[in-house]
């Protein structure tokens, strides 16, 4: 056994882990484990501000699966990835993220750049650990890996002070080992479903007439898409697929009903608010799927499968709660419907794929082009994007009305396509997330859709990218407002518009693109926007940013108000007046 | 308290740094009020025993179970029906006893099978090991005299190891 320092021990323990690449900026306090990442096959990506690095480190978990990795300093270094800790622990995203702290004998000393890491992370991770030696580091990572990727995946920080990998101090010394597994006697995730449970669901799908598969980002987590598409077409259910779950099923299938929710489409929202069965899979009931949960889906029976036991009945008690993995349930719930015989044993459900045939047919999601000499229409910018790129892109998204256009517009093929910030509405998220989704599929085309205030708060990691050449593309869909607040605002407030007004000159964005090294365009009418377009997708040396100057009025429809029930949705004037047409 | 809301959880978790604040930051979370929580190592060191007592509605608390046990660091969670356990609080009380009074706080420590713990010029250290409600009970009588100094160690709480069946279960065995 070889004697090593616990900064060595980290990066070799990483290496072991299969970390492939860190997303990071070095401080005093983990210097030390800078040392070593120098002699180490393990790529760092250096970003320009800590929430990058954590952003990066999700939207790499998001395409790949695996646990993203970001490592950073103590004190402000740890406080600026909060924000990505609190997103990935929302949206369940598996994340190791080392932190560097003050020496042990400095803990609670307020000593220089000290902060309380594990104390500000504790609820907005999976878990934590505050290492004490440097015997513990491998352990430590062994653990930490094994939390973040299995049952509900989840981020887990491991802040590591410095003396305990520092080679001049005695207490970073150490025998080198590698555990073969982790003891952790509280921790045992539930994978395969009760069968008992599983025969109950299984009769209750084959005796529903009006039934909905409510698919959640678990599908996603659980590499379950292609269960996910063997069970509906097996019981010829269709399939919602919520913000986190877009990709998940193919939008073209014909069971597809695309996005339910808030601004979800009619067909989507309607289905669930009748169904007399929700089989719900990896998806957790959220505020804004569920509308006022009093008056969701009331007519309907509900079967629960999360890995998460306490999901089940948090905001609705299900009439079959199944604990396990969703795709090792969806299996079995696939075994026990043939056994039942299958398609043969599953009623007529001919009305009520009829009535939402119908549904679809009345109420499709819709916008007015805009008339020669308008400003773009967002919805069309994004249609353009998806027209003109392989149907395997990966997009990302800010947060704001930009995000839910791309999730209404967008076609969705492919599982693990979509990068999106669902649980905390994170501002920020896409350039970052787009970055790391580039470095875990660089065979893949990225593109980041990004509102102008969103773009603002994290555009400088656009360094980041050309300095790594990651050739990602951006498109700023400048409103010239916080787009979503002042839809609020115009619907709920009395069109006041307190502080919401961003000048659609300051900044320049194609100055400030081509200053952080980007090929950077501005596009203001339609005949341009195809050409920007692919003129964006043949550069593939450095990142584009394509700033598509859109119209400022444009608003998310149909919107179900915060706090109303589902059955109030607002279809907006495009749609409404489309369904009138077919009246 | 009201008993309806009255809830014990034991709950066995790794002896480690930290683990008392995930617990405790869980119902802080939910603004439930933590009416008593004691915690010391079991008799494997690798383990501690929480025992913590909330007042709240089962539904909520159901919730916070959950949340509770996907803490990495908690191992088990047992709800303890006051019925079906054992409860004991541990009461030590300063207590001004002068003259008269000296031997009516004697007495009444006796008649509850406390102890005299010291003895001051003017003031007695008592404690109290029972029920929770008798050692409420013992402090309220102890008011009047004047407490200088009051400590609780809020309730600790096992299993009762023979549970005494409900009738009707017996009655349908005897059937
Ligand atoms: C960090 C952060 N701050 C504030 C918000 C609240 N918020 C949600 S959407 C939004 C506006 C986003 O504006 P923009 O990026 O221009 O996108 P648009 O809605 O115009 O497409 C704001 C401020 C948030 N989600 N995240």
């Amino acid at each position: 056994m070889d004697e090593i320092t616990g900064g060595e021990a980290l990066i070799r323990s990483l290496e072991l882990e299969g970390v492939e690449v860190i997303f990071g900026l070095p401080g005093g306090a983990i210097l030390p484990v800078y040392d070593p990442l120098l002699d180490s096959p393990i790529r760092h990506i250096l970003v320009r501000h800590e929430q990058g690095a954590g952003h990066m480190a999700e939207g790499y978990a998001h395409v790949t699966g695996r646990p993203g990795v970001a490592m950073v300093t103590s004190g402000p270094g740890a406080t600026n990835i909060v924000t990505p800790l609190c997103d990935a622990f929302m949206d369940s995203i598996p994340m190791v993220v080392i932190t560097g702290q003050v020496p042990t004998k400095a803990i609670g000393s307020d000593a220089f750049q000290e902060c309380d890491t594990t104390g500000i992370t504790l609820s907005v991770t999976k878990h934590n650990f505050l290492v004490t030696s440097a015997e513990e580091i491998p352990w430590t990572i062994r653990a930490a890996f094994h939390i973040a990727r299995t049952g509900r995946p989840g981020p887990v920080l491991v802040d590591v002070p410095k003396d305990v990998v520092d080679p001049k101090n005695p207490n970073s010394r150490m025998r080198w080992y590698w555990p073969d597994e982790v003891d952790l006697p509280g921790y045992k995730p539930t994978v395969q479903g009760h069968p008992r449970k599983i025969q109950e669901a299984a009769e209750l799908i084959s005796r529903s007439v009006r039934p909905v598969i409510y698919a959640g980002g678990g599908i996603l987590k659980a590499r379950a898409s292609e269960a996910l598409l063997e069970l509906a077409e097996l019981t010829g259910i269709p399939v919602v697929t919520t913000l986190m779950a877009r990709g998940a099923f193919p939008d073209d299938h014909e069971l597809a009903l695309g996005m339910p929710g808030m601004h979800g489409n009619y067909t989507a929202v309607t289905a669930m608010q009748k169904c007399d069965l929700l089989i719900a899979l990896g998806s957790r009931f959220d505020d804004r799927v569920t509308g006022n949960p009093a008056t969701f889906a009331r007519d309907a029976k509900v079967i629960h499968v999360d890995i998460d036991p306490a999901e089940l009945g948090k905001v609705r008690t299900p009439d079959v709660p199944i604990v396990g993995d969703c795709r090792v349930v969806i299996e079995q719930l696939v075994e026990a419907i043939r056994k039942m015989g299958g398609r043969d044993c599953q009623p007529d459900r001919s009305e009520w794929m009829a009535t939402i045939r119908d549904w679809q047919r009345r109420y499709p999601l819709r916008y007015e082009p805009s008339l020669p000499g308008e400003d773009l229409k967002p919805q069309f910018v994004i249609e353009q994007i998806r027209d003109h790129t392989p149907d395997d892109t990966i997009v990302s998204v800010g947060v704001g009305q930009h995000q839910m256009w791309a999730s209404q517009y967008w076609r969705f093929r492919h599982p693990h396509t979509f990068v999106c910030s669902g649980g905390l509405g994170t501002m920020g998220f896409a350039i970052p997330a787009a970055i790391g989704a580039k470095v875990g599929r660089p065979d893949r085309m990225v593109w980041a859709i990004d509102g102008d205030g969103c773009f603002q708060m994290t555009a400088q990691e656009l360094v980041t990218a050309t300095c790594e050449r990651i050739p990602i593309k951006v498109a700023v869909l400048n409103n010239a407002y916080l787009g979503m607040v002042r839809q609020w605002q115009e619907l709920f407030y009395e069109e006041r518009y307190s502080e919401v007004y961003l000048s659609p000159d300051i900044p320049d964005y194609v100055k400030w693109a081509e200053a952080m090294g980007c090929e950077a365009m501005r596009v203001e009418t339609p005949e341009e926007v195809g050409p920007a377009i692919e003129k964006a997708n043949e550069i593939d040396d450095r990142p584009v940013v394509v700033e598509f100057r859109v119209d400022t009025r444009e608003k998310v429809y149909p919107m179900v108000p915060a706090g109303a029930s589902n059955d109030d949705i607002i279809l907006g004037p495009a749609i409404s007046k489309g369904s009138e047409d077919h009246d | 308290m009201n008993a309806a809301q009255h809830h014990t959880l034991s709950v066995l978790v790794e002896n480690k740094a930290g683990v008392l604040a995930r617990v405790a930051g869980l119902f802080a979370r939910r603004g439930f009020n933590i009416y008593s929580l004691a915690v010391a190592p079991t008799e494997d060191e690798r383990f501690s025993r929480i025992t913590v007592v909330v007042d709240v509605e089962s539904a909520p608390l159901e919730q916070v179970r959950k949340q509770l046990f996907k803490l990495i660091n908690v191992i088990e969670i047992q709800e303890l029906a006051p019925g079906d356990s054992i409860e004991r609080e541990l009461l030590m009380a300063t207590v001004r006893a002068e003259g008269a009074q000296r031997s009516q706080v004697i007495e009444l420590t006796a008649v509850f099978g406390g102890k005299v713990l010291d003895v001051g010029h003017d003031e007695l250290l008592v404690s109290l090991e029972d029920v929770p409600e008798r050692v409420d009970d013992f402090e309220d009588l102890l008011r009047p005299f004047g407490i200088v100094n009051l400590q609780r160690t809020g309730r600790i709480a096992l299993p009762k190891l023979r549970k005494v069946p409900p009738v009707r279960s017996a009655r349908a065995a005897s059937s």
